[in-house]
């Protein structure tokens, strides 16, 4: 897979607050971003031929009606939820490299005025699995990621002024982006003044509530030198995890050893094997930040750190964007920037390859970026440029 | 000092299936029980068609003492959905089941001072019967003396 694709396009709608979308449609949302990745490529609609979604996807049909696509060659979705936005760049890449299709889109969007993705959980159907935790009024991922926290908290001595630098340094990377959420600098008494809302995790460790939609376009290599952009190349994009955390947070019989983490340790490995590269070799990481803790926990399955020692790494400033060696979430994440169900850390990695990101990491040429911890498959992504 | 409390009960919505039946069939006698597999004897929960280790089908639904510690818990002590506010707060806990080679229950740390509750802590279950339901919900208490 190395080398032999890469994104050549890349739109976005605004990120708007939960609800401020309307009246616009999801499906609108979804296809403005895609007309506008195909723009921002040089290319047309009509040379789209395939969709590679994760968490289910969209309908495709219509899309392809509506938008006035010719002909669709390649349809598919990763299984999970948020675990595959990074990875679906991977079956896009996968379409393309079988001969599928030559030009894919991969989009994510969410709209959230009916339902909050933050309460989704007590939105479920009654299944016999859920019947084990509904009772329990873990009623959002929130929650449910505050037990892995307090755990990662009482096995490592992590703290909660660990989870504060990682919204902090977040936050200042998104005061200087227009498209940013939340633009005012966060103090560390911002942070402990904020409400409580799953103990160990305060409103400021939780992702933010958006609606928005953002698509790229991928092709082959070959093809990508001759478009408007200067290509982002696809190393690796993987997906998978292993059984020990399966189901995850709506299970939480994972192994102690890996029940404080962010199930990505697997992938991460097959990643970089994929890629060729190393973990010193990224320049910029752009990690799934639902919850700050998760960051910690990804920073550790990709090696960054060793295993129990994130919070020491980000206690020294290391994700920093000023004096850090790894700048993290350099948009200002979802945490502070804009959540899109991870699509807006795919966005943020091109443009610090094409050079041309709000908060450039100089001379990036390696960026990673990770889908989100959920129930597997979780995913990543090594692009270069 | 807040005393933890019962999340909403409307939020707990039965379901079950052949895999699961058992385990709330026992709920009604107050009786905590885990899937064990017949051959090889590897516990699992929640319940599941196969075993993990030897892909028998065949469970065993053993006994279990009841007895457990926290493994972790968080506290929800603000409303993020309607109906919440009467019920804070209240502790969802992942307990480790006594006699069950170290499977968890998700469940809820009730009637002890929030500010008393720590990972490791012993606790044992207690049930709350759910209303024309015919299966009772399990939660934890602290381990009392005797």
């Amino acid at each position: 897979m190395r080398d032999k694709t890469a994104i050549v396009g890349l739109g976005a709608t605004p990120y708007y607050r939960r609800g401020a979308s309307a009246p616009q449609t999801l499906e609108e949302l979804v296809g403005k971003s895609i007309l506008a990745a195909v723009q921002d490529a040089g290319l047309r609609v009509q040379d789209i031929d395939g969709f590679a979604y994760f968490a289910g996807g969209f309908d495709t049909a219509m899309l392809t009606e509506t938008l006035g696509i010719p002909e669709i060659r390649f349809t598919a979705t990763l299984t999970g939820t948020g675990g595959g936005s990074a990875g679906a760049i991977g079956l896009a890449a996968a379409a393309i490299l079988s001969g599928q299709a030559e030009t894919v889109v991969c989009v994510g969007a969410n709209q959230q005025g009916a339902q909050r993705f933050g309460a989704i959980t007590a939105a479920y159907p009654a299944t016999p699995e859920n019947a084990f935790f509904s009772a329990s009024g873990l009623v959002g991922p929130g929650h449910m990621f505050a037990l892995l926290a307090r755990r990662h908290m009482h096995l490592y001595g992590t703290t909660r002024e660990d989870f504060a630098e990682v919204a902090m340094a977040i936050r200042a990377n998104a005061v200087a982006n227009p498209n940013a959420t939340l633009r005012k600098p966060m103090t560390r008494e911002d942070y402990f003044n904020a409400p409580m809302l799953a103990d160990p995790h305060c409103l400021f460790d939780f992702c933010l509530e958006n609606d928005g939609a953002v698509a790229v376009i991928v092709t082959s290599a070959e093809r990508a030198r001759d478009l408007r952009q200067k290509p982002v190349r696809v190393l690796a994009g993987h997906h998978g995890g292993s059984r020990d955390w399966g189901r995850s947070i709506y299970w939480m019989n994972m192994p102690d050893e890996s029940f404080a983490s962010s199930g990505h340790a697997a992938v991460a490995k097959r990643l970089y094997a994929a890629a060729g590269v190393e973990p010193k070799d990224i320049d910029t990481a752009q990690i799934y930040d639902h919850f700050t803790s998760q960051v910690i926990m990804q920073l550790e399955d990709y090696g960054f750190c060793a295993k129990g020692e994130g919070g020491a790494f980000v206690r020294s400033g290391a994700i920093r964007l000023k004096g850090g060696s790894l700048p993290v979430n350099t948009d200002g994440g979802q945490l502070s920037c804009g959540y899109v169900w991870g699509m807006t850390h795919v966005r943020e990695a091109v443009e610090q390859l094409r050079g041309t990101a709000v908060n450039q990491v100089p001379d990036a040429r390696l960026a990673l970026v990770t889908g989100g911890p959920s129930i597997i498959p979780v995913s990543g992504l090594i692009l270069g440029n | 000092m807040a005393i933890a409390r019962r999340p909403p009960p409307e939020l707990f919505k039965l379901s079950t299936n052949t895999w699961t039946q058992p385990f709330w069939d026992a709920t009604a006698r107050h009786e905590l029980v885990a899937a064990q597999c017949t051959d090889c004897g590897h516990f699992r929960m929640p319940p599941t068609p196969f075993c993990p280790c030897c892909q028998s089908q065949r469970i065993t639904w053993t006994p279990l003492s009841g007895r457990g510690e926290v493994y972790s818990y968080t506290v929800v002590a603000r409303a993020i959905m309607p109906g919440m506010n009467a019920h804070l707060p209240y502790v969802p806990a992942v307990i480790t089941l006594e006699g069950a080679g170290g499977i968890r229950l998700i469940s809820n740390v009730v009637d002890v001072a929030v500010a008393d509750i720590r990972v490791g802590m012993p606790v044992q279950v207690v049930w709350d019967d759910v209303d024309g339901q015919g299966v009772a919900v399990p939660r934890f208490v602290p381990v009392t003396a005797g």
